[in-house]
């Protein structure tokens, strides 16, 4: 009796591990020195678009506050740091001049209708199965080079605006 | 299996779902909308009085008024090709909606009308509205067109930025307008508003309950 519950206990041990790792295999993720980049992404786009917006979570695992102040990439001619911000029902995307600040110990999203990095003359279109190469530049933690997943046209929806 | 290991497996079983729980409610607290039963929850916004008639351009090059969508739900959203992040938001919003809605969707007729007519000619709405949804209508027109359907709706837009550059921006309002079969406005939706909460507000319109 007690080896079976045991032998019941262990294996929900282990279903609840495969759950966990299971969760996180969609997501993909980068770091470099305290910071931690969790999985970047953007749309694919329509043949003869201009314009196409990166996302990604940033978490700052360092006690210093840390900022993004510049991107790059080979698949536009700009690349910017930009936020969408609704004021009276109108929404202007403003130029984010200081860079995007994260400070120590927090986790800063860059989505939909938030903060984002916007790509403009894309050399491309952005299609899926095809990642878009990024270099983000840090103020702290310095470089690193990401790819941008490219989902469909409903990806990342999930979660929504506005967190 | 002795005492000591089948309490060794259990806390280790205890551990695993704390851990567990603890993921799924965080996952859960990141989509906090989802959760609300409401259907007319955040991002839904009583009617208002907008709308009337129009004569534009669609995307295949044909000159359409009000009129041609008479008897249908229009979802309306007024935006620009150029447009990065926003637009490309509420568009597959609006797409995910339509998918949401099934066969009810044959009700419904969702409409991207630009407020950038210089730079969203004829082929570029229509390569742009293809990608996002086959029923998807997109409309252009002159200046002075757009700018009496915008007077219609309320929608604010304007270029930003003073400089020169064609790669300008511009910013705009951003609601998604429901409009009856009798053209009158049923709901707004604003960005906060989800796919789901869209599809069950339509729903709850096609289908009142008795």
């Amino acid at each position: 009796m007690r080896c079976s519950y045991a032998r019941r206990l262990s294996g929900l041990f282990a279903a609840a591990m495969v759950v966990v790792f299971a969760s996180e295999a969609f997501a993909h993720e980068y770091r470099v020195r305290d910071l931690a980049i969790d999985h970047p992404w953007t749309r694919s786009t329509p043949p003869t678009a201009k314009t196409a917006a990166g996302y990604m979570t940033l978490t700052n695992n360092d006690s210093v506050d840390d900022r993004l102040i510049a991107v790059r990439t080979p698949a536009a001619k700009t690349a910017e740091l930009h936020r969408s911000e609704q004021k009276d029902g109108v929404m202007q995307m403003r130029r984010q001049e200081n860079g995007i600040p994260i400070p120590a110990g927090s986790s800063v999203e860059l989505a939909p209708g938030g903060y984002h990095i916007m790509m403009t003359d894309l050399s491309a279109p952005f299609v899926r199965g095809k990642d878009v190469p990024l270099t983000l530049v840090f103020e702290k933690a310095g470089e690193v080079a990401v790819e941008l997943r490219v989902e469909a046209p409903t990806g990342g929806q999930m979660h929504g605006p506005g967190h | 299996m002795s005492r000591k290991n089948l309490a060794l497996v259990s806390l280790l079983a205890a551990v695993a779902l704390v851990i567990v729980a603890g993921i799924v409610s965080w996952r859960l607290d990141l989509a906090p909308e989802h959760n609300n039963a409401s259907p007319a929850g955040m991002g839904v916004i009583n009617a208002a009085p907008v709308g009337g008639p129009f004569e534009l351009v669609d995307h295949t090059g044909t000159t359409v008024t009000d009129r041609r969508y008479a008897g249908k739900y229009l979802l309306v959203f007024f935006g620009f090709t150029f447009c990065p992040d926003i637009c490309p938001t509420e568009l597959t919003k609006i797409a995910e909606t339509m998918d949401l809605l099934g066969a009810d969707s044959a009700m419904v007729q969702p409409l991207f009308i630009t407020v950038d007519p210089q730079r969203d000619t004829v082929p570029v709405l229509a390569d742009y509205v293809t990608h996002f949804h086959p029923a998807l209508v997109g409309l252009s027109g002159t200046s002075k067109q757009i700018q009496d359907v915008a007077k219609a709706y309320k929608v604010y837009f304007a270029r930003a930025g003073a400089d020169d550059s064609a790669d300008y921006l511009m910013n705009h309002s951003a609601f998604i307008y429901l409009m009856g079969p009798d053209g009158a406005n049923l709901k707004l939706f604003s960005p906060r508003a989800t796919a789901e909460q869209m599809a069950t507000v339509i729903r709850a319109q096609l289908r009142p309950a008795s």
